[in-house]
C-alpha cells in the first residue's frame, strides 16, 4: 500500500515479504521472474485471470516461491505439495494450480507423490528448480546430483546415478515435459508461458545456480563464475528428441520441450464422469 | 430422520455426510476402509469426492489441500496409516486447517493383527504429532454414537479451525446397531467462519474473542497465503521468542478452554450408587456395561462411566463423576495406557488400571475378576 512499484510484476509479489530469503546470485529469482513474466502475459491475453492461479509449495528455498507470490497460495510439508495441489484442482478444476519446488523436495522425497501425479495425468504444472543439491539445509547429496560432485553427504563424490526427470515424465505419460535453464531466461518464459495453456501433467526442469552451497562446494565461489559454467553446459534445441534428454554434467543438458501433447488430463475424465456435478 | 441398521464405520460415513463431508482422500487399511468404499459410492451422490492416493501422506495433504477450499473434508486409517498421517497432522494443527480423521484402531504394534481390534494407539491419536499441542479426539462405543459424534468432530473442527480425531476400533467397525439418522436441517450444522474484512484490511491469522481466526479460502478473493512456519497475524514468518510464545499459547488455549463444551461422556448406573466407578471408551465400554450389570448381582456396586471425549478431558467434571466413588477402574483393551490420564486427574482415590488385553471384544468376566480381587482386598 502506498509504496510505488519497483516493478512492473511487483503486482503479483507479497512485497511486504521482501527482499526474499535467497541469496545473491541464487537462480531461483530468475525462475520466479520468468514465470510471473509467462504468468503476466497470459493474464494480459485474457487467457488466465489472476484469482484463477494457486500456487503450492513444499520445503526448501525453491518452494518459498509459493510465500512471495501474491496468488492464493499454500505451502506444507516437505516434498508433500503433489497431493495437496491434486485435491484442490479436483475441487477447483477451473483453478490453474502450480507447484513450484526443488528437486530434493519434489524428486527426492516427494518422488513417490511425483510419479503418481503423472501417471493420473493430473492437471498440474509442476516446476523443479534443480540446483542438484540440497541447499537449505546446507549441501546434502539429492537425487539430481551428478556423478563425481562433493555433497557433505557424499564427501568423496558422488556415485549414484541421477534421475533423470524429463525421462520420468515422459515415460509415466505427462503431457507437457520441458526443461530450461536460468541461464536462458528467455527461453524459459517460453516455455512457461506454453506451459500454462496445456492440460493433463505438466513438468517443467529448471536447471538452476546454487552459488551458496552447491558452487561453494564444488569450487566455484563466484556467483557469476558457476552461471557461466553452467551456461556452457546448456545446449539448446528446437524439438528435442526423448533420447536427446540425458542428464549429463560432462556432455551437457540439452533444453526445449521434449513432450507436447493434447492427451486427456485427470480432470477431463473427471467431468465426463461427473458431468453434472463438477463445480 | 431416518431409522438404518448399520455398523459403525458405515455411521461415521453417513453422519460425515450429513455434516457436509464433500471430500474424502484415503489409502486402504483395515479395519478402516469400508467407510472409503462407502463414501466412494455415496459422496458423488451429493456433489462431492472420494479419492485414493498412493499412501497416507498424500491423502492427509490432499485433505488439507481441500479443507483450504473451504469443502469439508476427511481422511479414515488405522494405527500404522495414521503414523504416516502425522506429519501432515502437525501441519493441519499449525495451518488451523478444519479436517477430521477417522482412525479405527487394530491390534498393534507394527502390522499387528489387522483384522482384530485393540485400543493400542490412544495415546498416538493425541501425542503423536510433532510439535506438542493438543486436538480433540472423540471416540464412539455404539454405531448411534458413531454416527453422532461424527457429526460433533466436525463442528468442532470448523468451529476451531482444528483438525479432531474420531476414534474408533475394529469391533466397532463391525458391529452393527440402530442408528437415528438426521438431516442437516434437524441438528446443528457447523460451518466455519469467512472474514468480513476486506482483502486489504485482513490479517489471516488475527484471531477474534473466541481464539480462532476467521478463515477466507482460496477462490474467495483474499490472495491467501497459508503458513507452516511459525508466524504472526499477518501470516509473516517470524522466528522469535515473542511470535512462538503467542501462537502456540493461542492454539493451545482456543482448544482446552472448550473441554467443557467438548467433553461428552454418558453414564450408566446400574444401583443408583456408585460405590465404584468404572470407565471405559471404545468398543470396551460395551464389555464394561455387561461387567458392572453382573457386578450389582454379587452387591458390587458400580457405575459406568463411558467417556466419549478423550481429549481434552473437562477435569473439573471428571472429579465431579467420580466424587462419591471409593475407587476407580479405567477398562480397556490395551496395557493401561489412557489410565494414566486419568489417574493425573483423580488423584485423591486409587485409581486401577484393568488392562484387558483381547484380540475379540474383551471379556466381561475377566473384567469381573479383575474387579472383585481388588474390591475383595
Ligand atoms: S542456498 Fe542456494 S538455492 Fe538456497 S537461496 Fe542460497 S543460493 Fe539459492
Amino acid at each position: 500500500m502506498g509504496r510505488a512499484l519497483a516493478n512492473p510484476l511487483d503486482i503479483y509479489l507479497r512485497v511486504e515479504k521482501l527482499p526474499t530469503l535467497w541469496c545473491p546470485g541464487c537462480g531461483i529469482g530468475i525462475a520466479t521472474q520468468a514465470l510471473l513474466k509467462a504468468i503476466d502475459r497470459r493474464i494480459r491475453e485474457g487467457f488466465l485471470r489472476k484469482d484463477q492461479i494457486v500456487f503450492v509449495g513444499g520445503i526448501g528455498c525453491s518452494s518459498r516461491v509459493a510465500m512471495y507470490v501474491k496468488f492464493d497460495s499454500i505451502r506444507t510439508a516437505h516434498g508433500r505439495a503433489i497431493p495437496l495441489a491434486t485435491a484442490i484442482k479436483i475441487v477447483k478444476p477451473d483453478r490453474r494450480v502450480i507447484v513450484v519446488g526443488g528437486d530434493g523436495d519434489i524428486a527426492g522425497i516427494g518422488g513417490n507423490h511425483l510419479l503418481h501425479a503423472i501417471r493420473r495425468n493430473m492437471d498440474l504444472m509442476v516446476i523443479v528448480i534443480n540446483n542438484m543439491i540440497y541447499a537449505m539445509t546446507g549441501g546434502q547429496h539429492s537425487p539430481t546430483t551428478p556423478p563425481g560432485i562433493y555433497t557433505t553427504t557424499t564427501p568423496e563424490g558422488s556415485f549414484e546415478r541421477p534421475l533423470n526427470l524429463i525421462k520420468l515424465a515422459w515415460s509415466l505419460g505427462a503431457n507437457y515435459v520441458a526443461r530450461g535453464s536460468v541461464t536462458h531466461p528467455q527461453l524459459l518464459e517460453q516455455i512457461f508461458y506454453k506451459g500454462l495453456e496445456r492440460r493433463g501433467f505438466i513438468l517443467i526442469e529448471v536447471i538452476s545456480t546454487c552459488p551458496e552451497v552447491f558452487g561453494r562446494h564444488i569450487g566455484l565461489r563466484d556467483a557469476v563464475e558457476l552461471y557461466r559454467r553452467l551456461r556452457d553446459k546448456m545446449i539448446v534445441k528446437k524439438n528435442p528428441s526423448i533420447d536427446e534428454s540425458e542428464y549429463d554434467w560432462e556432455k551437457g543438458f540439452v533444453l526445449g520441450v521434449f513432450v507436447d501433447r493434447e492427451e486427456k488430463g485427470y480432470i477431463d475424465h473427471l467431468r465426463l464422469l461427473r458431468r453434472d456435478c463438477m463445480r | 430422520m431416518r431409522v438404518d441398521y448399520v455398523n459403525g464405520n458405515t455411521a461415521i460415513a453417513e453422519g460425515a455426510i450429513t455434516a457436509g463431508l464433500r471430500f474424502y482422500a484415503g489409502y486402504p487399511i483395515t479395519p478402516s476402509s469400508d467407510i472409503f468404499e462407502y463414501l466412494s459410492r455415496r459422496l458423488p451422490e451429493v456433489g462431492g469426492y472420494a479419492i485414493q492416493l498412493e499412501d497416507e501422506i498424500a491423502s492427509i495433504n490432499a485433505v488439507i489441500g481441500a479443507s483450504w477450499c473451504c469443502v469439508k473434508s476427511m481422511t479414515a486409517t488405522s494405527g500404522p496409516g495414521f503414523s504416516l498421517m502425522v506429519e501432515g497432522l502437525s501441519i493441519a494443527v499449525m495451518t488451523e486447517t478444519p479436517l477430521v480423521i477417522a482412525y479405527v484402531m487394530r491390534a498393534g504394534p507394527a502390522t499387528g493383527v489387522p483384522t482384530k481390534t485393540g485400543q493400542y494407539d490412544v495415546l498416538q491419536a493425541v501425542y503423536g504429532f510433532h510439535g506438542g499441542l493438543i486436538i480433540p479426539v472423540l471416540a464412539p462405543s455404539t454405531p448411534q454414537e458413531a454416527y453422532d459424534l461424527t457429526i460433533k468432530a466436525f463442528n468442532i473442527s470448523e468451529k476451531l479451525r482444528t483438525p479432531v480425531i474420531l476414534l474408533s476400533d475394529a469391533v466397532l467397525a463391525n458391529t452393527f446397531g440402530r442408528v437415528v439418522m438426521r438431516s442437516a436441517g434437524e441438528i446443528e450444522i457447523i460451518e466455519r467462519k469467512k472474514p468480513t474484512k476486506p482483502p486489504h484490511l485482513y490479517k489471516p491469522y488475527e484471531a477474534e474473542e473466541d481464539l480462532v481466526p476467521p478463515m477466507a479460502c482460496i477462490g474467495d478473493g483474499y490472495d491467501i497465503y497459508v503458513e507452516t512456519l511459525t508466524h504472526d497475524e499477518r501470516g509473516v514468518y517470524a522466528p522469535t521468542t515473542h511470535v512462538q510464545r503467542k501462537l502456540m499459547e493461542r492454539l493451545y488455549k482456543k482448544i482446552i478452554e472448550r473441554s467443557e463444551e467438548i467433553f461428552e461422556y454418558r453414564i450408566t448406573r446400574p444401583s443408583g450408587s456408585c460405590d465404584y466407578m468404572m470407565i471405559s471408551y471404545g468398543s470396551t465400554a460395551l464389555s464394561a456395561r455387561v461387567a458392572v450389570k453382573e457386578l450389582e448381582n454379587e452387591s458390587i456396586r458400580a457405575c459406568l462411566l463411558t467417556i466419549n471425549t478423550l481429549y481434552p478431558i473437562n477435569e473439573k467434571a471428571l472429579r465431579k463423576l467420580c466424587e462419591e466413588s471409593s475407587m476407580v477402574f479405567v477398562v480397556e483393551n490395551n496395557l493401561g495406557l489412557y489410565y494414566r490420564e486419568i489417574r493425573g486427574v483423580i488423584r485423591d482415590k486409587p485409581v486401577i488400571s484393568i488392562p484387558v488385553i483381547d484380540l475379540e471384544i474383551p471379556d466381561p468376566n475377566e473384567i469381573k475378576r479383575m474387579v472383585r480381587k481388588w474390591v475383595e482386598h
